[in-house]
């Protein structure tokens, strides 16, 4: 009941947020992270902890390495040095151990990746069946169960290419979700869409974060961060550069870069 | 034709072949050379021809083409020196080809099961061919030929050098630079080398490398040489569908927590492979008629049998016909399988 009173204030934003229920459990914990490309220092020392439950918003100028920060979380890319351990699991070049990790971290593109040459029910099968072992008809029931929880599943056996923008991403988002998994990754999941097709997956994404699965999403909807986020963190130059509450981060940013980003954002 | 599709020909007519005198003048030159050319070959081939007999009839004739050559030879040609009250076996073996490839036309008939036909009927006929059974004399591999032959050696060569050419590529995207570098070095060494002198050494040099006492039939060696050739071509190909893929592709894929033969399995090669349907199939026309150059190592391919047709003393001086006939039937296979292509294009909406 709470629940729905809650959505519906958040829907109309004129409630204020209400922080989510956290454990102390910690479900990604970096420290000390670098990141070279060929000589350009993309991330300069970054340490972060998120808990588990917990929505982190990630903010920050194109090219401060948000992306590549969180690609370091599922070893899209490999850090330089640093540590990073996911659910437990410190990463490193043990390939069956990244493999855990992936299969337990979904990621969710700025150009959604869906697989084109399967229908919508394959895409969301497809780990469940060759990386959990699942069996088929559990993984499609799973997969229409969750197309359900994105309200698409009507179309279930269309191609992506047969999907608006909006619907692909919310695929995309329903296709992560059939792995189970504890901790959701969203780079810049809206900054591809058409502005009428942002809210449906901004919805969503705000029902994901209200269930209480982890997430850590890199966007410039400063109005969902506002409304959705625990924390959040803003990036310059491979650095982070501050880290607060929304209500903080908005109405008091302590470092002039975040002022200027803010001016220029809102 | 409407009207306006008619006004867009003489539009595309007068804009091309008729915008200057100079242009007229070229466009009714060419005009004339063309039929001209189509009127003589017509008026040999058809008009003057002489369609029966022997060669005598041929040779007092009205000058034209001599297709009773082709009659009395052509199950030469076709079948070698397969025993000619034997022939229905290399007869049905060529049947089996021809109905399989029918029906993987259609995406009804895919199935597992046309899958295992591809792999059990050939081998029967093959074993057919090679008789020794229910009272079936046996025929040594030696005396088969011609059409049978090169059909086998494309068979075997396309369905071997595929695969084999799929890992290559996957090789030579590898992450690992040993095997990176051995791939290389294999497609740019096979790729800069003829495949007649890849044949010569299959038939001279590498029976020389082999212990002694140990022999390898030379059908066998050239059949090797073949995959072995096309493998590396066959490689370059999947590389380009490999490399348009998008790399977002990869992620997905990876982000799913898939290893890396299941990634390639379910997500890339389905559509790498897709991507480049054309230019695989480019390469197996290739290889089909590459096959004839097994000829030049006395292997008797349709190739050879149409050669060693032409050396027959009563039939002396039909060259021309010999080798139309030969052309005829590897643009009838080549047609066919580049029909197909366009077909399986379609049926999968490329
Ligand atoms: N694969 C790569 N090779 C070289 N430079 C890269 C690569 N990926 C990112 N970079 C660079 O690293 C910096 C951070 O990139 P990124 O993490 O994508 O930034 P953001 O997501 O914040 O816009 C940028 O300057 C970008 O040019
Ligand atoms: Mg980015």
């Amino acid at each position: 009941m709470q629940q729905e009173l809650k959505k519906a204030a958040v829907a109309k934003g004129d409630v204020a947020r209400q922080p989510n229920q956290l454990s102390d459990e910690i479900a990604v914990k970096i420290s000390g992270l670098h990141k070279w490309f060929a000589g350009f220092h993309a991330l300069q020392g970054i340490s972060l902890s998120v808990r588990k439950g917990e929505t982190v918003v990630v903010c920050g100028p194109s090219g401060s390495g948000k992306s590549t920060l969180i690609r370091c979380i599922n070893r899209l890319e490999v850090h330089d040095k640093g540590r990073i351990t996911v659910g437990g699991t410190l990463l490193s070049n043990d390939i069956r151990a990244i493999e855990r990790v992936r299969a337990d971290v979904g990621m969710v593109f700025q150009q959604f990746n869906l697989f084109p040459h399967l229908n919508v029910l394959s895409n969301l099968t497809l780990g469940p069946i060759w990386v959990k072992k699942t069996p088929r008809a559990k993984a499609e029931q799973t997969a229409l169960a969750n197309l359900k929880r994105v309200r698409i599943e009507e179309q279930a056996y269309k191609y992506p290419s047969q999907l608006s923008g909006g619907q692909q991403q919310r695929v995309a988002i329903a296709r992560s979700l059939c792995m189970n998994p504890s901790l959701l990754l969203f780079d810049e999941p809206t900054s591809a869409l058409d502005p009428e097709m942002i809210k449906e997956v901004l919805e969503v994404m705000t029902e994901l974060s209200h269930e209480g699965i982890t997430m850590i999403v890199v966007t410039h909807e400063m109005n969902f961060a506002n409304m959705v986020a625990d924390r959040v963190i803003f990036m310059d130059e491979g650095q982070i550069i501050e880290e607060n509450t929304p209500e903080e981060f908005f109405a008091n940013p302590q470092h002039e870069r975040s002022k200027l980003f803010l001016s220029q954002i809102l | 034709m409407t009207g306006v599709a008619r006004n867009r020909v003489l539009d595309w007519i007068k804009t091309n072949l008729f915008s200057s005198p100079f242009n007229i003048v070229l466009t009714f030159l060419l005009l004339f050379v063309a039929t001209k050319l189509l009127w003589n070959f017509l008026d040999w081939a058809v008009l003057r021809a002489v369609w029966g007999g022997d060669a005598e009839t041929c040779r007092h004739g009205a000058g034209g083409a001599c297709w009773a050559y082709v009659r009395d030879k052509a199950r030469y040609v076709l079948f070698g020196h397969y025993p000619y009250e034997q022939q229905w076996r290399p007869q049905l073996f060529v049947a089996i080809f021809f109905l399989l490839s029918l029906l993987t036309q259609f995406k009804r008939f895919w199935s597992k099961y046309l899958t295992a036909a591809w792999v059990v009927l050939p081998l029967g006929a093959a074993g057919l061919m090679w008789g020794g059974f229910f009272g079936l004399t046996h025929v040594e591999m030696e005396e088969w030929g011609g059409l049978p032959l090169t059909l086998a050696l494309a068979f075997l060569g396309i369905s071997a050098s595929y695969p084999i050419g799929i890992v290559l590529a996957l090789a030579r995207r590898s992450e690992m630079p040993v095997i990176r570098a051995l791939s290389v070095i294999y497609i740019e060494v096979i790729r800069g080398v003829p495949l007649i002198s890849m044949l010569f050494m299959a038939a001279v040099m590498f029976p020389l490398f082999l212990p002694e006492g140990i022999t390898i039939s030379k059908v066998v060696r050239a059949q090797v040489a073949i995959i072995m050739f096309a493998s590396a071509y066959m490689a370059e190909v999947v590389r380009g569908g490999l490399q348009s893929l998008a790399k977002g592709q990869y992620e997905a894929a990876d982000a799913i927590g898939l290893s890396y033969t299941k990634k390639m399995v379910f997500v890339v090669l389905p559509q790498a492979l897709k991507a480049v349907i054309a230019p695989t199939v480019n390469t197996f026309i290739g290889l089909f008629k590459d096959t004839s150059l097994v000829f030049i190592i006395s292997l008797s391919d349709l190739m050879f049998t149409t050669q060693a047709s032409l050396q027959d003393a009563d039939w002396l001086g039909f060259t021309v016909e010999g080798y139309i006939f030969a052309a005829f039937v590897y643009f009838v296979f080549c047609y066919f399988i580049s029909f197909s292509s366009s077909r399986l294009e379609k049926e999968l909406k490329v």
